[in-house]
């Protein structure tokens, strides 16, 4: 077997114990290259543990830019005798394995068809660091050194980084750098050149390196939003933990005040319940959480659809049900939160494809909820909300303003305008609204999560409830016009066959679009970012025999929302489903789609078999 | 159902600082049953925020779900109210007070609002420390359905059809006074004379004021045998003070031995006078106050008035550290850090 040969286009996996500082080394290695022009697509593979158990980090380095996870391995750094044997049988072959050769190991615990590249870590550190703690943190920090001379990264860029880490704490940096270079020095003198080589390159221009969760708190700060309210829950936490982080930052007057408010709840209830009290007062309020959060929450949604408050929940959704698989990924909320709470309700939601779309869609879903008087869902994963994506910049329109939707003031009551909390003045199925303490004697209301008429008076009469619910679907019919529009890439012919697809499957289907082409399997593809759809999207399934429906999740989930909704029979929508609780990837849909192309009797032109 | 009350009224009703009445503070006709000890309490409520001279808009009302929480539509008909989820008033008035500082909160609840249901956000609240006035409207028993034993019913009290309840009670003023609350009250709805005042004195606090009012069920709970019918709380309520609430320092009249006069001033200048009816409890030690509710209560005592006062109350927003505009007046200028932060933050990304 011959090693591998490739320059900017390959996988590399760590295996680490978590709780040993290898994660902001593997971050190091990242971002190595990607300050030499190289774009990579990184993910973690964590579990649900502070200390002790197997963790692995995923560096896929793609000249071409590919941003989903490829699947298969062809180098790993294995640090983690525990799951040795698995990840040295995950490497393709002709592949490498970088391993800590301290300790002799017997042949039968490799493989031949590798290249095996030993490097004694623990013996260099033994050898340079008395203290424990130091040995450990700084042997991961020696393999990206013995990483950069085997794959060629240049070790001022990683100087630099370092400098700009430490920066301030130069005593740090300089021992940071000199274990760099006893790994980098080592390697140089004793392993020979490999088949894997990163070249600089300009195909990263002035994308960012950024995690969803982040994204979407700093669009809430964008977006205005003062009460946040939370209750902690894997992968959502550090999406509240990055609005603090941001409002310290941007909303901290000079005599320490506060300009928001955050508090963590006592569980998911209290958090919605909160955030729906601050709106009610008109404030803006958003809460985070993942599946478990959402099953607890459904009274208080169906409270805001039918009382007509906004509310905004991030959702980064993670597998289930019920609290399973905390630390992996699945687009697997889709129904719950689309029709979450008792009685006719559906809601509006939100499907950022990467971070970017998480900052534009954090700040947007303020002014939705706020326009549209109702929850708003922006549905994360953990695939986007945990791991740095390369992503467009963030940008913002200093020229815009918060769309507080229809507020009706103290002025307008005292110019004498009728107020009528649930009366469609301008037949979009919108109401005004009024804050609570507005005027002294006019537009007060009792807000009921029972039946009321258009004036907020208590009603049981069915007509009254009947006239309300058909205003909500007018209102729902409005909130189409409004939400993101689906995003159409046509294929390079005129085929019979379309792809629909959302979320973090996106650099994934991407690339697959491309490999499919190449099987000779040409195919339309809409890229759907809300609920409501768009009519675009019925008139798309109507324009081709056959659509795919690429989801992450068993019951496809999506799927069943269009035909639902739209009226499609479900024989042409053919689900691809993807849902073991890691990324799924561009190989899997390729070859899903493909076997079911060649059912459905597409006759490719070409047929490449990887 | 709700009616329309005709606004006329005569031309001599008394009028507050404001130049409004007592009619100017109502609001919907009760549906609620003829004696139930939850009307004497929204009347007790009108006539409280009346007496303070508080603009009604500048109140907002909320509530869960039950009896007790339709109580906010009879009351105070010119502030926004909001009848809730139930046992969740805690966390939505939360979110309203985070929103807007500056209006006074008013939440209503019941028992099985609050002990049951709702025990958990009862409990958050008051350690969170929520400026408002937090009533339990308090008849042991869940009206809306009829009949059932509530948390709060007491060990031995017999239900209207016979059946006696077996588990111990959950005492709110106790669990008040252990998770922080700074005033504690429990007053009787057939007590207006003690009950006004109190309503006063939470109202002018500024932290958690929790009231656990007893409210008898003339359809449930009133029989012999209850513990919470008009008769037994009568025959065994013992009232540790007397409240008066008075805004400016006036000349006592009456005069009192040593030590049988409390005052306390809060920090809006209001004053809590407490002329003492039990020589040994101290309204401003919570300690005392929980050892005297537990020693009394097992003399089968309904201890009432006002049980304990922090003249320092901290509340949520000063926990948070929240500017002195309300959250929900803050412009785009003070809440969007606007194009050139986002230019560094996407520098320190790359």
């Amino acid at each position: 077997m011959l090693p591998l040969k490739a320059t900017n286009d390959f996988v590399v996996k760590f295996a680490n114990v978590n709780g040993s500082g290898s994660a902001s080394a593997n971050q190091l290695f990242a971002k190595a290259i990607l300050r030499m022009g190289i774009p990579i697509a990184s993910r973690n593979i964590f579990p649900s543990n502070i200390q002790g158990l197997p963790t692995w980090f995923e560096v896929r380095v793609s000249g071409e830019g590919h941003l989903g996870r490829r699947g298969g391995v062809d180098m790993a750094v294995a640090m983690n005798p525990q799951t040795w044997d698995r990840d040295v049988a995950e490497i393709e072959p002709g592949g490498y394995l970088v391993y800590d050769s301290t300790k002799p190991l017997p042949a039968s615990r490799f493989r031949d068809d590798i290249t095996v590249l030993g490097v004694p870590l623990t013996e260099l550190c033994n050898a340079r660091y008395a203290d424990a703690r130091q040995r450990q943190l700084f042997k991961n920090i020696m393999y990206v050194g013995a990483l950069s001379s085997l794959l060629g990264i240049d070790p001022a860029v990683v100087e630099r980084l370092l400098a700009e880490q430490y920066r301030g704490k130069e005593k740090l940096a300089a021992s940071n750098r000199e274990a760099f270079h006893i790994g980098r020095d080592w390697a140089a003198a004793h392993l020979a050149p490999i088949g894997l080589r990163l070249e600089r390159a300009d195909k990263v221009g002035n994308r960012i390196y950024v995690d969803g969760n982040s994204a979407a708190a700093l669009g809430a700060v964008y977006g205005g939003a003062t009460v946040c309210a939370w209750y902690p829950i894997t992968p959502s936490t550090s999406l509240a933990e990055a609005f603090e982080r941001y409002c310290r930052r941007f909303r901290t007057d000079p005599d320490q005040r506060k300009r928001y408010a955050i508090v963590q709840a006592e569980d998911e209830l209290a958090s919605l319940g909160i955030v729906i009290g601050a709106s009610w007062n008109g404030a803006r309020a958003f809460t985070a959480t993942s599946g478990p959060g959402i099953s607890l929450m459904q009274e208080f949604v169906g409270l805001s659809y039918f009382a007509e408050i906004p509310a905004v929940i991030f959702d980064v959704q993670r597998a289930g049900p019920s609290t399973g698989m905390p630390t992996r990924t699945q687009q697997s909320d889709i129904l719950a939160a689309a029709y979450a709470s008792h009685g006719d309700t559906k809601h509006v939601l939100l499907l950022p494809e990467d971070p970017r779309e998480c900052f534009d869609f954090g700040a947007a879903a303020f002014d939705l909820a706020d326009r549209l008087q109702t929850t708003v869902f922006v549905m994360l994963d953990l695939d986007i909300g945990m791991n740095d994506w390369l992503c467009e910049p963030f940008a913002w329109d200093d020229a815009k303003r918060m769309d507080r939707g229809k507020v009706m003031t103290a002025e307008m009551l005292e110019a004498g305008a009728t107020f009528g909390r649930y009366l469609d003045v301008d037949g979009d199925g919108i109401p005004y609204r009024t804050y609570p303490g507005t005027h002294p004697t006019k537009g007060a209301f009792f807000t009921r999560g029972t039946s009321r008429d258009r004036f907020a008076k208590y009603t049981e009469h069915g007509p009254a409830y009947v006239d309300n619910m058909q205003r909500l679907l007018r209102k729902f019919e409005t909130a189409k016009t409004l939400v993101p529009a689906p995003i159409e890439r046509k294929a390079s012919r005129a085929t019979p066959y379309g792809v629909i697809y959302y979320g973090s499957t996106s650099a994934a289907m991407r690339e697959a679009l491309v490999g499919l082409e190449e099987d000779g399997i040409h195919l339309d593809a809409m890229r759907i970012r809300a609920f409501p759809f768009h009519d675009d999207v019925g008139r798309f399934i109507a324009a081709h025999e056959t659509v795919f429906v690429v989801e992450q999740n068993r019951d496809a989930q999506l799927r069943t929302l269009i035909t639902t909704e739209c009226g499609i029979d479900p024989a042409r929508l053919v689900p691809i489903l993807h849902y073991d609780g890691t990324p799924i990837t561009a190989r899997f849909i390729r070859a899903a789609i493909g076997r079911h192309a060649s059912a459905l009797d597409v006759v490719p032109l070409r047929r490449t078999v990887p | 159902m709700s009616y329309l009350k005709p606004t006329l009224h005569h031309p001599k009703l008394p009028t507050n600082a404001l130049g409004l009445t007592r009619r100017d503070y109502e609001g919907s006709i009760s549906t609620l049953c003829a004696g139930c000890g939850h009307d004497s309490i929204s009347a007790a409520i009108v006539q409280a925020v009346w007496e303070l001279s508080i603009p009604p808009h500048r109140v907002a009302k909320l509530s869960g779900i039950g009896c007790s929480s339709k109580t906010p539509d009879y009351f105070l008909g010119a502030s926004h109210g909001f009848n809730s989820v139930h046992g969740r008033m805690p966390s939505v008035l939360t979110g309203a007070s985070l929103a807007n500082r500056d209006l006074i909160y008013l939440g209503v609840s019941g028992d099985g609002d609050s002990a049951s249901i709702g025990l958990g956000q009862f409990a958050h609240l008051m350690r969170r420390g929520v400026n408002m006035t937090y009533i339990v409207e308090n008849n042991g028993v869940y009206g809306l359905t009829k009949g059932q034993f509530s948390a709060t019913s007491d060990k031995g009290s017999k239900a209207r059809k016979g059946a006696v309840n077996t588990d111990e009670p959950i005492d709110l003023v106790a669990l008040a006074l252990e998770l922080g609350a700074t005033f504690v009250a429990r007053s009787f709805s057939g007590d207006k004379n003690q009950l006004v005042p109190l309503i006063k004195g939470a109202l002018t606090h500024q932290g958690v004021a929790f009231i656990d009012c007893i409210s008898p069920c003339v359809a449930f709970n009133n029989h012999e045998g209850s513990t919470k019918s008009y008769d037994y709380v009568r025959e065994h309520n013992e009232a540790v003070n007397r409240l008066d609430v008075f805004f400016d320092r006036m000349p006592i009249t009456a005069s009192y031995a040593p030590g049988e006069m409390i005052e306390v001033t809060q920090h809006d200048g209001s004053v809590l006078r407490m002329r003492k009816l039990h020589e040994e409890h101290d309204p401003t030690d919570r300690v005392a106050a929980l050892n005297y509710l537990a020693r009394h209560k097992a003399m089968g005592e309904i201890v009432t008035g006002l049980l304990y006062v922090d003249p320092h109350p901290e509340d949520l927003h000063h926990h948070l550290g929240t500017v002195a505009t309300p959250l929900n007046r803050l412009d785009d200028a003070a809440l969007c850090p606007g194009a050139a932060a986002l230019e560094e933050i996407n520098a320190a990304l790359r």
